[in-house]
């Protein structure tokens, strides 16, 4: 292993500017980490770790020879063979020193955490130019409350196979890159046991205005809000001021949480007293805001963010933050000048207001 | 919303008071006689004056609307030009003040009007300190010359120097002169009101709607904060009755404040010590003018000021002596309050995106920041101090209308028009003069005693939120700012005018005046007579507040106003002591009992009763 290229690196060792080795969402979550904000502990299987698993299984030759002359319009064959690669990738095994690297790192997360075989949210995390917009790429291959190195590792291939979805695929040829020089990382994040969670943005997203953050919440994981499944709570607050300026208490129908059996995610009915009550107190949403606005000064830019409270954590510390990337559907909107008036002296706005007056109906 | 509410003439009447008309101006009513003024006032948008009228006007107390009504519409109209709008008009339902801006229809005329209006107050923006200081300088020479007016009584003989000096006038020749006089400085002092006052909201509106048009979301009360001043005069009252009570601290008399509510026994008690003495000097010096701020608006003749009743800032300094005694910071904390402000200006302005945006917001906001000391400070001089004065002077008239039997009650002069005043005083003082009894000794308490009825039922009916037709577009300044009409302040206020069972109602809106939730028991002071009865951590719920009600925002944790925008007394100080306030709420006086639990919500202008 190359010492500059490690197959596996914790969050707190990943920056920003490191989507190459670690893809978007590990080197945020590492620029939030050092950034001072509350992430639940992780690390990232690297680009490097993915490159020297494929290539102890030289199954990069195999996937060219069953690709080879197919129709990218072709969508049957095209999932056909994707699944053929991604059972293949999926049954392929880690050599030793690798398996025992991901499985020190894990044991050393547990130990962090403080529970025997601590369980973790399995992500992709896709380097930018691989696949066609992140948003596609999360939604197929997040895995989470998976417990035990063997899950995990697991887990870590369905990742890894998530690149060569037919969509994927088809998207490469498209576009004429080659399978060979794309990559994945894979993150394995200790879960936030929520009692809350959801998104926020930093800016309201109904009109680009800048001065506020709008916070969507739901009781359980974060999924029911992401999906859309649920209409959520959704507050907003003022970003200078920390004020909750709006709420919208919504009817909650289900929400996410862990089933104590089997400990994984299930989705359940909230309890009919509780469909109406408030997913988070103000004090939390307060909080929230400011985390929000940490994150947007460190990046300079509005942010998207998922964030979850943790209910086995004391309050004050109990806020995390589980991804954050820019907004891109205003920030991409050129900016409006609003100071449109003939003129620039202070009477010609005022007399531009004059003549404009106050809208009535 | 409908763009229609009732037409003026299918209000009607309260049976008992026909004929009311005659007891206010007469072009003040809605006429069902002339056409085309029907056609007008009917086609027009009238809107209810709640933010100055809660209650009916008395007759006598039409004198200010009348005043605004020629002084605004006339700078607007005349003197500045102002482009899409000349003046605000005006009629009257059942005692209550309906009011209607009136627009330039014709575009020509609105281009033309641009020119004069872009020298006019162009020239003012350019020279505005200037001016103000000189505005300054007219507002108390008309105040001087106010308390200087003499109101003299009818001698039964007239002083011998009247002979000797070969004076050749009466006593009664000189209260005609000084009634005429009286009312002058009145309609004078109004006409300087305006002066700076609709160009001061305009660069206020304008700040105000930019800030709204980079920041959709941004609340009102921090634009306000943004240019809202911090040594303005209005804090001036409260922080002289904090320098009394430090002295009476330093001077070692802190115990003679507490021998008794009443001030004429405090004041007894400290005329017996030498350091008493000199606090008592001090006093004095306090009064002029700092205690002439009223009680209530200034609006209606029943606002007393502190000069009227020296127990009420005798309780705050009690009070403020107290918290000194118990190391208690009296210090406004301007510093931090600066710094607030400060703060709040430097993270918007980093969140605006453009260059040219930041510069357009950095000329406005130095602009309106000029404006405003005139538009906070204006009215301790008008409303307060000349006001104040101006009540007293009238209550002269009052005695001596009282002695020659035209009014029972030194109070009742207020159910007379200020020019039925004038023929009644001619009726007395030729009556003098010729050594018989005035005609009106018979006819004007009647008068009076029908009115007492009228006003009676008044209050118990229930103005429209407004009649007349809703336009698109309000381009007024002074009714923008102040009134804030818009489809939603209108539907709110028509919900509340609406409900008839206001023991019923749990849960009720005004305007987010200071940001914060709180929830407490509710205080009902209908008159700052009653803030004696509340109790530290309270919310209080009152009409309205004034600089003169400042003490007691140091006892509560929040507070309800029936009238009153953003910029209203109570949502400025509030948000100084950094305490939740909703105003303008409508009705909350009648919806809130005293010891109910509330909850309000500055923020959002929410009030539960829990």
């Amino acid at each position: 292993m190359n010492v500059d290229k490690p197959w596996v690196s914790w969050f707190d060792d990943c920056r920003r500017e490191m989507v190459e080795q670690v893809g978007g969402k590990c080197s945020s979550l590492g620029e939030l980490i050092n950034a001072g904000i509350r992430v639940p502990p992780g690390f990232a299987i690297t680009v490097a770790g993915y490159e020297h698993f494929m290539a102890q299984n030289k199954v990069l030759d195999e996937i060219d020879v069953m690709l080879k002359g197919v129709d990218p319009q072709d969508i049957a064959t095209l999932e056909e063979i994707s699944l053929k690669i991604r059972n293949k990738i999926e049954q392929m095994p880690i050599d030793t020193e690798f398996e025992d690297q991901i499985a020190e790192f894990y044991r050393k997360l547990s130990v962090r955490s403080c529970m025997p075989a601590v369980a973790v949210a399995i992500r992709s995390s896709a380097t930018a130019e691989d696949l066609p917009g992140a948003s596609f790429a999360g939604q197929q291959d997040t895995f989470l409350w998976v417990r035990g190195i063997d899950d995990v590792l697991a887990h870590v291939r369905r990742c890894i196979s998530s690149l060569f979805t037919g969509r994927a695929i088809a998207y490469r040829i498209d576009m004429g890159f080659d399978h060979r020089q794309v990559g994945i990382s894979v993150g394995i994040q200790k879960m936030a046991n929520s009692f809350a969670a959801g998104v926020m943005f930093t800016l309201n997203p109904s009109n680009g205005d800048r001065s506020s953050i709008v916070v969507d919440s739901n009781f359980g994981f974060g999924e029911s809000v992401v999906s859309g499944e649920v209409t959520p709570d959704q507050f907003r607050i003022n970003k200078v001021s920390m004020e909750v300026l709006n709420r919208v208490i919504s009817d909650k129908e289900i929400c996410y949480t862990v089933d104590p059996k089997t400990q994984v995610s299930i989705k359940t009915e909230v309890p009919e007293e509780r469909r109406k009550v408030q997913s988070v107190t103000d004090k939390e949403l307060v909080e929230l805001a400011k985390l929000g606005k940490l994150i947007e000064q460190h990046y300079g830019c509005p942010m998207d963010i998922e964030w979850a409270v943790d209910k086995d954590m004391p309050e004050g510390g109990n806020i995390f933050i589980l991804q954050a990337r820019p907004e891109t559907v205003w920030s991409n909107k050129a900016a409006e000048v609003v100071s449109t008036v003939e003129g620039s002296s202070a009477m010609d706005h005022i007399l531009s207001s004059m003549m404009a007056g106050k809208k009535v109906k | 919303m409908t763009g229609q509410y009732a037409k003026p003439k299918d209000i009607e009447t309260i049976p008992g008071t026909e004929g009311w008309e005659r007891m206010y101006p007469y072009q003040y009513q809605f006429v069902t006689d002339d056409p085309e003024r029907q056609k007008y006032e009917e086609e027009s948008f009238w809107f209810y004056d709640g933010l100055h009228y809660p209650e009916p006007v008395y007759p006598f107390d039409m004198i200010w609307d009348e005043a605004w009504y020629l002084a605004l519409s006339q700078f607007n109209t005349r003197i500045f030009s102002v482009p899409p709008v000349f003046g605000v008009d005006h009629r009257i339902i059942n005692g209550y003040p309906y009011i209607s801006p009136v627009a330039v229809k014709d575009p020509a005329v609105v281009e033309e009007r641009i020119g004069h209006f872009m020298e006019r107050a162009g020239y003012y923006y350019e020279n505005w300190d200037e001016l103000e200081a000189k505005w300054e300088g007219k507002m108390r020479e008309t105040i001087d010359k106010l308390e200087k007016l003499e109101i003299a009584p009818l001698p039964e003989l007239e002083d011998i120097q009247v002979v000797k000096d070969g004076l050749g006038e009466s006593k009664g020749y000189h209260l005609l002169k000084s009634y005429d006089q009286l009312i002058d400085l009145g309609i004078q002092c109004w006409q300087y009101h305006f002066e700076f006052l609709n160009l001061g909201y305009a660069a206020y509106v304008t700040f105000l709607d930019f800030c709204q048009r980079l920041f959709p979301d941004i609340p009102v009360q921090r634009v306000t904060q943004m240019v809202g001043g911090i040594d303005v005069i209005m804090y001036q009252p409260d922080e002289e009755l904090k320098k009394l009570a430090r002295l009476a601290l330093e001077l070692g008399v802190q115990a003679t404040l507490r021998v008794s509510t009443d001030f004429s026994v405090v004041e007894k008690a400290m005329q017996e010590t030498a350091p008493g003495r000199e606090w008592l000097i001090a006093f004095e010096e306090a009064r002029h003018p700092w205690f002439n701020v009223s009680t209530g608006t200034g609006w209606y003749h029943h606002d007393k000021s502190w000069n009227d009743d020296l127990n009420v800032p005798l309780s705050s300094i009690s009070m403020y002596a107290d918290k000194a005694e118990k190391g208690e910071c009296l210090d406004r904390p301007t510093a931090a309050l600066r710094k607030e402000r400060d703060e709040i200006v430097t993270e918007y302005r980093a969140l605006i995106a453009t260059d040219q945006d930041r510069a357009a917001f950095d000329q406005l906001l130095q602009t309106a920041k000029t404006v405003m000391p005139y538009v906070e400070n204006h009215m301790f001089f008008v409303e307060h101090w000349f006001h104040s004065v101006f009540w007293n002077k009238v209550r002269e008239v009052g005695v001596i209308m009282k002695d020659h039997g035209l009014i029972k009650d030194v109070e009742d002069i207020w159910y007379l028009k200020r020019g039925e005043i004038k023929d009644a005083l001619w009726d007395m003082v030729t009556a003098w003069a010729t050594g018989v009894k005035p005609r009106g000794a018979a006819t004007w308490p009647k008068e009076i005693e029908w009115r007492k009825g009228v006003m009676d039922k008044f209050r118990e009916w229930r103005p429209e939120a407004a009649v007349g037709t809703v336009p698109d577009v309000i381009q007024e300044p002074f009714t923008v700012v102040l009134w804030g009409v818009t489809s939603e302040s209108l539907q709110s206020w028509s919900e509340i005018q609406d409900m008839d069972d206001l023991d019923s109602v749990t849960c009720f809106k005004g305007f987010a005046g200071s940001p914060g939730i709180v929830e407490g028991v509710a205080r009902v002071c209908r008159t700052v007579d009653e803030i004696a009865g509340l109790k530290e951590g309270e919310i209080l719920v009152s009409p309205t507040t004034s600089p003169s009600w400042a003490p007691v925002f140091s006892k509560i944790k929040g507070c309800v106003t029936d009238v009153g925008g953003v910029m209203s007394h109570a949502a400025i100080v509030c948000r100084e002591y950094g305490m939740p306030a909703v105003v303008g709420t409508g009705l909350a006086t009648k919806i809130v009992k005293s010891g109910q639990m509330i909850r309000i919500n500055g923020s959002t202008g929410e009030i539960n009763i829990i």
